[in-house]
């Protein structure tokens, strides 16, 4: 119900998103209320978050586009409450407590190295360079894990044309916020901060890899990697670099996070591939969140129709 | 030295009192399971909970000994076995759910990985090994397999070393979690290999 487009309303007419936002939840609390006796809400809203809950903010002038999935898509709570932001923690519970510290405003991203056109972007020249669209993704983690997320963005492409890449831009590098004062995960030396990724030129170009500021028709959740991420579905999602202020073009393959971290496991690649296992686990099958049995995962997570070709005459077992 | 400071065994409440303690994580577990409280990958949860549950019930069998050797007091001894049989129970949890939620009875696919990942094999041969144990706890056995039944029982040292490598390999890197139990077996295997030594260094002495 709340997630129909109502772009032609007044301004006046439609419900501000906080009250809105309190309005539900009451009513969503009541419904525990009257399921469990009244025992479980409370005491699950403690566990779950200690902060104010987080104002959600719908994103204007979003178009649907042709990128839509059969799966149904994970719900928005599961989307939002279990994530991989080790800036935020180690735990899958840590960004949705902990990521409320982050400021995503004043956001610059810094697009630079070899390129005709280096120049910094502020959030708002990023929400505005292209029209923004809704794309529904598979999103397998390397875990072995996967979610179906409608994210908004545009392709990755439309920016970094904007900086005119030279012919010795081989590479992207990808940086991540690293504040100390907002992201408690950084006293931890588990990664060498801060998080890089890295992709290849022609992947960052490729129209699948999607410049996200936004799921679900709103504003990206800070946990998600607000306010600019990428998403690359047919790789893990550690790939997928979040909280971004720094884009690099660069001539050599750059040294990602968790590749420095433990090469045998983490290649710079990270297709998601079920015939290359990790070390330590099967990559064979995956459970989509909210569901019981596993299911198989797909070459290239589904999308070897559009990718495969990149990686023709690559063996994908020494480039895991 | 007085070896029982308090005459007599426990009373009789105490075994009973001990299992609904022991009983209360895997009651909540249920709870939260029909409250809808295990988060968005609820299979997880209740595998690791119940994982770690077992852990700490190894350990606490594990600190019996110790300490009736500190304090003296023996009557605590019987809570040895039903701590032990508590561990069981949460290791048949966590290893069933493995078996029916996690792998719906995938068996090759279970037989890939007992072989194949070292932390399975390691999770895998930890229950192998406590599962004579687990058999052997009754009195009927004990007094049949005599002194055979406090050697078989020295198994249970290997335990904890299998339990933590099974721990530690499956976690992912920059995961801390494991360290306390890690610490906590350390110390109490550490404390029987100096009394074993003591032991030993007094009898040659005699």
């Amino acid at each position: 119900m709340n997630r129909i487009w109502r772009g032609d309303l007044p301004a006046s007419a439609i419900t501000p998103r906080a009250t809105f936002e309190s309005r539900r939840e009451f009513v969503r609390g009541a419904a525990a209320l009257a399921l469990t006796g009244g025992l479980w809400a409370p005491l699950g809203r403690a566990f779950a978050n200690d902060a104010e809950p987080p104002t959600r903010e719908r994103l204007a002038g979003v178009r649907k586009s042709g990128y839509k999935l059969v799966d149904a898509l994970t719900p928005y709570e599961d989307v939002t409450t279990y994530n991989n932001f080790y800036e935020f923690g180690t735990d899958k519970a840590d960004p949705a407590r902990n990521a409320h510290r982050l400021r995503t405003r004043p956001w610059v991203v810094q697009v630079d190295g070899e390129c005709a056109r280096p120049r910094s972007f502020d959030i708002d020249d990023i929400l505005r360079l292209a029209p923004l669209e809704e794309r529904v993704y598979r999103m397998r983690c390397v875990e072995g894990w996967s979610m179906v997320i409608p994210w908004v963005g545009y392709p990755l492409a439309r920016l970094l044309k904007a900086v005119e890449p030279n012919s010795r831009a081989k590479f992207v590098e990808f940086s991540t916020q690293a504040d100390p004062a907002t992201m408690p995960g950084l006293r931890s030396r588990v990664l060498a901060w801060p998080y890089t990724e890295g992709l290849r030129i022609d992947e960052a170009m490729h129209p699948l890899t999607l410049l996200t500021v936004g799921l679900y028709g709103e504003v990206l959740p800070k946990q998600n990697g607000a306010p600019v991420r990428i998403v690359v579905p047919w790789k893990y999602g550690f790939k997928s670099a979040k909280s971004i202020v720094r884009i690099r073009l660069v001539e050599a393959m750059p040294i990602t996070a968790w590749n420095r971290a433990q090469p045998s496991e983490y290649g710079f690649y990270s297709n998601v591939n079920p015939e290359v296992d990790h070390p330590r686990w099967s990559q064979a099958k995956e459970r989509r969140i909210g569901e019981f049995r596993k299911r198989d995962t797909l070459m290239f997570n589904g999308y070897g129709e559009e990718v495969a070709s990149l990686y023709s005459g690559m063996d994908l077992r020494k480039w895991f | 030295m007085v070896l029982d400071a308090r005459p007599g065994g426990l009373p009789g409440w105490v075994h009973p009192a001990v299992w609904a303690l022991c009983l209360l994580p895997l009651l909540w577990l249920v709870w939260l399971t029909f409250a809808g409280g295990l988060g968005a990958n609820p299979i997880e949860f209740v595998t690791h909970s119940t994982g770690t549950w077992a852990l700490i019930g190894l350990l606490l069998t594990l600190s019996v000994t110790p300490l009736r050797q500190l304090t003296g007091w023996n009557a605590i001894l019987p809570l040895r076995r039903t701590l032990g049989l508590v561990t069981f129970l949460y290791v048949c949890v966590h290893l069933l759910l493995w078996v029916v939620v996690d792998q719906f009875f995938d068996w090759p696919a279970m037989l890939a990985d007992i072989v194949k990942r070292p932390y399975i094999t390691a999770g895998f041969t930890g229950f192998l090994l406590l599962l004579p144990l687990a058999v052997t706890s009754t009195d009927a056995m004990r007094r049949r397999l005599g002194r055979r039944w406090a050697r078989l029982h020295r198994l249970v040292y290997l335990l904890p070393p299998l339990v933590l490598l099974h721990y530690w390999w499956a976690v992912k890197k920059g995961v801390t979690e494991p360290w306390p139990y890690t610490l906590a077996a350390a110390l109490l295997l550490g404390w029987r290999a100096v009394t074993w030594w003591r032991a030993r260094a007094t009898v040659s002495r005699v």
